[in-house]
């Protein structure tokens, strides 16, 4: 193939996928600023996509936690900068993990749940039933998605970061020898508020980007089982990469506020 | 409105799918309280028809008139509105599967009418018992049920509104002989009943001669016979015969 061309159809089509989620969004955010609202939907999204996230989450968090205090002792220990090391981790768990880690545990378990959901529905012909009974399916079905993430992922994220601190203060007090009061004074008399708000922040954004690529590639599938599948590997790819994406920009933007 | 005026009108549709002429030029119309049944092989665009009828598709060109009024391009509001007056039966019933069966058979009072959840269930309830459901079935999920079962749910949802229109995409398919003359009649009863204009498309010739007054057979995008039920077999067209009698050889090519 001609490499022009090849460049060409690559830019049209980042372009035209480009376009085509900003229009979702905006079909599926809107019916939040309008009645009716549909209550039970967000309260069983909520169940889902926060309630039933909160093992995977905490078992992350608690791990990642430990394993940073390690790295960070081994790490600072090269300087004799270990005792710096409950610091970073909350630092390093509030600013970043916490919320990222969250986000892409909701990508794998969430994103591909709500592409399989609404693949289904449309290879089904139900989202073509609910529209056929006077219901936007925008309204009954993308929007509750939408705004259940953006409330829970924030939430799941102080989950994560208590755990994560939790993890590196079992790792700290029970094989490196630190006070564990010490640990608990030095980590709270560090942290800023602004440490916990950013990543609650870029936890928002990322519940976002988690329900949209779901409900976008679940919403759009074609093609049968075949299709509902593809939704789903495309919706954890691209929400997963528009995690990364976002955080970087958000990030790049806090630090200078 | 005379009563012999078209409820439901195709004028002129064309539609292309993945670059093929699925329609080309339908014109097709039903009459007030009339049961048209639309007839044709696979991949006829029967489906699609009803499809641009509802409104789920847009035709390349031409028009749909509800009551002589061209609905074709309806939108938001008038939308909504436009399914208020429509039921439709579809082919694998598409039940909401995360939905007890009386939500899915009130769905459209609780959602869109902003009926009670206890009041949209008493009248889900007599919905159902319209269609040989009992209530025990209420509260039971649609994986739970038959494929005949699910159908009488479907049915009962179509009709739950009073609709002015109702659509069936294949109400019998999938279906055992016994329990498809069985929807066949509760489609019968409950469209007399309530005195509307359905349209139904089939490849079933019995329960097209059961739920039919009309007959339309649609080949190559084109309706190429039309007439009452009764004239089905005495229709003297090529495409018609060869249909009836279900032989390969034919002007009707079989896709396989």
């Amino acid at each position: 193939m001609n490499p022009i061309r090849a460049v060409g159809r690559v830019t049209l089509d980042v372009f035209q996928f480009t376009g085509d989620v900003a229009m979702f969004a905006i079909r599926g955010v809107l019916p939040l600023f309008t009645p009716p609202w549909f209550f039970r939907q967000l309260g069983r999204q909520i169940m889902a996509i926060g309630y039933l996230s909160l093992p995977v989450v905490g078992l992350t968090a608690v791990f990642t936690g430990a394993a940073l205090a390690l790295n960070i002792y081994t790490g600072g220990g090269r300087f004799n900068a270990e005792q710096i090391m409950p610091q970073i981790v909350a630092l390093g768990i509030t600013r970043e993990l916490g919320p990222v880690l969250a986000a892409l545990m909701l990508a794998g378990r969430v994103s591909a749940a709500i592409a399989a959901e609404l693949g289904a529905m449309r290879a089904t012909e139900q989202i073509d039933a609910m529209r056929t009974l006077s219901t936007d399916p925008f309204r009954y079905l993308v929007a509750p998605r939408i705004l259940a993430a953006v409330i829970c992922l924030p939430l799941l994220t102080v989950v994560a970061d208590l755990i994560g601190i939790a993890g590196g203060w079992l790792v700290a007090t029970r094989t490196l020898a630190f006070n564990p009061t010490v640990y608990v004074r030095n980590t709270w008399d560090f942290l800023q508020a602004w440490d916990v708000e950013s990543g609650l922040l870029k936890a928002a954004v990322f519940g976002f980007m988690v329900a949209l690529m779901g409900c976008y590639h679940g919403y759009n599938a074609t093609g049968g089982a075949r299709g509902v599948g593809r939704a789903t590997t495309l919706a954890v790819v691209s929400a997963a990469v528009m995690i990364f994406m976002s955080d970087y920009l958000l990030t790049t933007w806090f630090s200078r506020i | 409105m005379s009563e012999t005026a078209s409820k439901l009108e195709w004028r002129d549709v064309r539609i292309h799918l993945n670059g093929r002429a699925v329609l080309d030029g339908l014109n097709l119309s039903v009459a007030h309280g009339r049961s048209l049944v639309i007839i044709g092989g696979s991949g006829q665009g029967k489906s699609v028809t009803i499809k641009i009828a509802m409104g789920l598709m847009t035709p390349d060109s031409g028009q749909v008139l509800v009551d002589g009024v061209d609905v074709t391009h309806a939108s938001g509001h008038d939308r909504r509105a436009l399914f208020r007056r429509f039921g439709m039966l579809f082919q694998g019933a598409a039940l909401f599967d995360s939905l007890a069966v009386w939500e899915n058979v009130a769905f459209r009072l609780i959602n869109a009418d902003g009926v009670g959840r206890s009041e949209a269930k008493k009248r889900a309830i007599e919905a159902m018992s319209m269609v040989r459901l009992a209530a025990n079935v209420a509260d039971l999920y649609p994986s739970d049920l038959s494929g005949g079962m699910q159908k009488r749910v479907g049915l009962a949802r179509a009709v739950i509104g009073s609709p002015e229109i109702i659509f069936f995409d294949e109400p019998t398919t999938g279906l055992d002989p016994i329990t498809a003359d069985a929807v066949n009649d509760l489609i019968v009863e409950q469209v007399k009943g309530l005195g509307c204009t359905t349209v139904s498309i089939t490849h079933d010739l019995a329960s097209a001669r059961k739920i039919g007054d009309d007959v339309a057979m649609l080949q190559d995008g084109r309706i190429v016979w039309q007439g009452v039920v009764a004239d089905l077999d005495r229709s003297g067209n090529p495409y018609v015969e060869q249909f009836i009698a279900g032989r390969a050889d034919g002007p009707i090519t079989a896709s396989i």
